[in-house]
């Protein structure tokens, strides 16, 4: 079966982590933030989620330069 | 308590649910037959599968439940991994798997047929699919209600949205778009929860200043000091814990039958390995799901303990079952109200997705389990046999059509008699506590007849009724919750009086499992054999050749990789003692 399973993975926490970026760039001043332990946990989580998404990406690109045995 | 989620929540809800219906669209084109829909083909790779086999079973009564426990028990919680989970899931690896995936029957009800008859195979079968399907009712039901007090959600609709998700990716890509949904849903939910962790241990001040505020939860209802951050040192007698459980019941009852009898048995988890791509890859399927589920107290146990520690600390920010103190706290709202306290808008939307993840692979678990049992075990078996693969790929989709309504159904069922409920999963109870038995004989005693494990599995549910008659824990009501034979026999005094339901169950399941391994070896010995060694190789131990891992690197070994576990395991309540 040709599917690889990072793909979809990849793709997803990489748009959660941007989208979640975007958004704590734009709110870094907000009172929001004070239930989070006055921590932007939208900015600091979402490149920890970009991060995992951008290395699932990765190994799928990797994986499909592979040859087929 | 209704709370309002803000546009980008709904995003993040919507962008997951569009990648789950999108993988069960791209898997459809591989769906060419039944294999392919009921069991994956057997193409999956171990790493997809041992996260699946992980994930099928993080349903609502995990990641709810178990910090609703946290809250409840402490520490203590950590038992129904270290203790309840880990050793079986390495059995399973190192003894099991080899017969599931080597006989290559395609379910456990199968296997139950191959290595005994017809009869047993058919009271595992259709007792399996009836528990399945009520179960993946009741998870629906749980998430409807969840998301009607909390986001003011309507109760229809809910019931609606998730079940028509689960059923357009199962209908499309059958167990596999089961299964790779099932390690995006792990993902999703170790991802959403993990800030959550962070987040609350900073603001109670670490581990050692949780520990001096979890003093006083202990104290205030009558226990030693430490009883909430320990998980071994209480459990000398029933009345030094807040479970009313003593060691002997814990390791036993849960460690050993409810334990073993659910890993290794359960199709549900195990058919997660049984898709496996070959069969070292199907035997380090429990192993690789038994790293992170070891881990798992820390994601769903910690928080429940933190927001009692913080609760009893003043922030009273737990309600009250039906809004009645009366009643106490609802400790099911823990893992939401902590989600709503520490979780800003953005980060929230991530949160209650793996919230929603964690029902909706729950769900998706049983619905695939009872579609491959309907289809082999019921149908294929007893009502239309000899007719083509199509034909039984066709009926594996209505299937699934047929499960995820009666599913619905079952769930409004639940939300209107919730006593109904209980005494559907009383009986499951019943049926299930002794079934480890029967396969622990039939792999491993190749004298075990067809006869001595029907009548084995009869007489453990049988035995295990009759125990729930005559046992009734501290404070509860003659009737489901047990007493009742008791009760109609006129006997003054209760012959089995428990601490606690926790107790009165963990030794419901000993006295079953007990009942059906006496009466099957009995019988067993009174009957004559219906299988010869050789229609037994590959179904018991001494008869099947061993597989061998020489050759692999040792973190492929299973045998090595097991005692690894094993002793993290160790390590961990030691840890914790």
């Amino acid at each position: 079966m040709n599917f690889d399973l990072r793909l979809p993975i990849g793709l997803m926490f990489s748009l959660f982590g941007l989208l979640l970026t975007a958004y704590g760039a734009l709110t870094r001043s907000s009172k929001i933030y004070e239930r989070s332990l006055g921590i932007n946990v939208n900015f600091w989580w979402g490149l920890a989620l970009l991060v995992f998404g951008g290395t699932m990406l990765l190994l799928a690109w990797r994986a499909s330069k592979q040859p087929k045995t | 308590m209704s709370i309002q989620l803000a546009a980008i929540d709904y995003v993040i809800l919507c962008t997951y649910f569009v990648f789950v219906i999108g993988i069960g669209w791209a898997l459809k084109r591989y769906m060419k037959g039944s294999t392919d829909f009921f069991l994956s083909g057997r193409s999956i790779p171990a790493w997809v599968t041992g996260l699946a086999f992980l994930s099928a079973n993080l349903g609502a009564q995990e990641v709810i439940g178990m910090a609703a426990s946290g809250a409840k028990y402490g520490a203590m919680t950590s038992h129904f991994y270290w203790v309840g989970a880990i050793p079986a899931m390495v059995f399973l690896a190192i003894f099991m798997m080899p017969f599931y995936y080597g006989s290559r029957a395609r379910s456990v009800p199968e296997y139950l047929k191959l290595r005994f008859d017809e009869k047993t195979r058919g009271f595992n079968a259709i007792s399996f699919a009836v528990m399945t399907i009520f179960s993946s009712g009741i998870s629906l039901h749980a998430l409807a209600k969840l998301l009607e007090i909390l986001l003011g959600w309507n109760y229809d609709a809910c019931i609606a949205i998730s079940a028509s998700i689960v059923l357009v990716y199962i209908f499309l890509g059958g167990l596999t778009s089961a299964i790779y949904n099932e390690v995006l849903q792990f993902f999703m939910i170790v991802l959403g929860f993990s800030p959550l962790v962070y987040l609350a241990l900073k603001d109670v001040g670490g581990w050692a200043a949780l520990k001096e505020k979890l003093i006083p939860v202990a104290t205030s209802q009558g226990f030693e000091a430490g009883t909430w951050s320990a998980s071994w040192a209480h459990l000398g007698s029933t009345t030094a814990n807040p479970m009313g459980v003593e060691w002997f019941g814990m390791v036993m009852g849960l460690g050993f039958v409810l334990s073993f009898g659910y890993w290794c048995t359960d199709f549900l988890v195990v058919q997660r390995a049984m898709a496996a791509n070959s069969m070292s890859a199907a035997r380090r399927t429990p192993l690789i799901a038994a790293v992170p589920k070891m881990l798992f107290p820390i994601l769903v146990i910690l928080p429940g303990m933190i927001a009692i520690a913080l609760y009893q600390g003043g922030d009273k920010f737990l309600p009250f079952v039906d809004h009645d103190p009366a009643k106490g706290i609802d400790y099911n709202m823990t893992i939401p109200m902590m989600l709503v306290k520490y979780f800003p808008a953005g980060l929230l939307g991530v949160g209650f997705t793996a919230l929603m993840a964690s029902f909706m692979s729950g769900m998706a678990g049983n619905v695939t389990a009872f579609n491959t049992v309907w289809t082999y075990d019921i149908y294929q078996s007893y009502i239309a046999p000899k007719k083509s693969d199509n034909h039984y790929l066709w009926m594996g989709r209505w299937a699934t059509v047929f499960g995820i309504l009666v599913s619905v159904g079952a769930a409004y069922l639940a939300s209107k008699f919730n006593n109904i409920m209980d005494m559907l999963q009383l009986v499951f109870g019943f049926v299930n506590a002794p079934l480890f038995a029967t396969f622990l004989l039939g792999m491993f005693w190749r004298r075990s007849t067809g006869h001595g494990a029907f009548f084995g599995l009869v007489g453990g549910t049988v035995g295990a009724a009759l125990f729930h008659g005559l046992a009734l824990s501290k404070g509860a009501a003659v009737g489901i919750k047990g007493g009742w034979l008791a009760h109609t026999l006129g006997l003054q005094t209760l012959p089995f009086p428990f601490h606690s339901e926790m107790a009165q169950n963990f030794w419901m399941a000993i006295v079953a499992w007990t009942s059906c391994f006496v009466l099957t070896i009995v019988i067993s010995l009174a009957t004559v054999r219906n299988k010869t060694d050789e229609e037994l190789k590959g179904l018991v131990y001494s008869l099947t050749p061993k597989p061998k891992s020489e050759n692999e690197p040792w973190y492929q070994q299973p045998v090595t990789v097991g005692i690894l576990v094993l002793a993290a395991t160790v390590v961990l309540n030691i840890l914790f003692w």
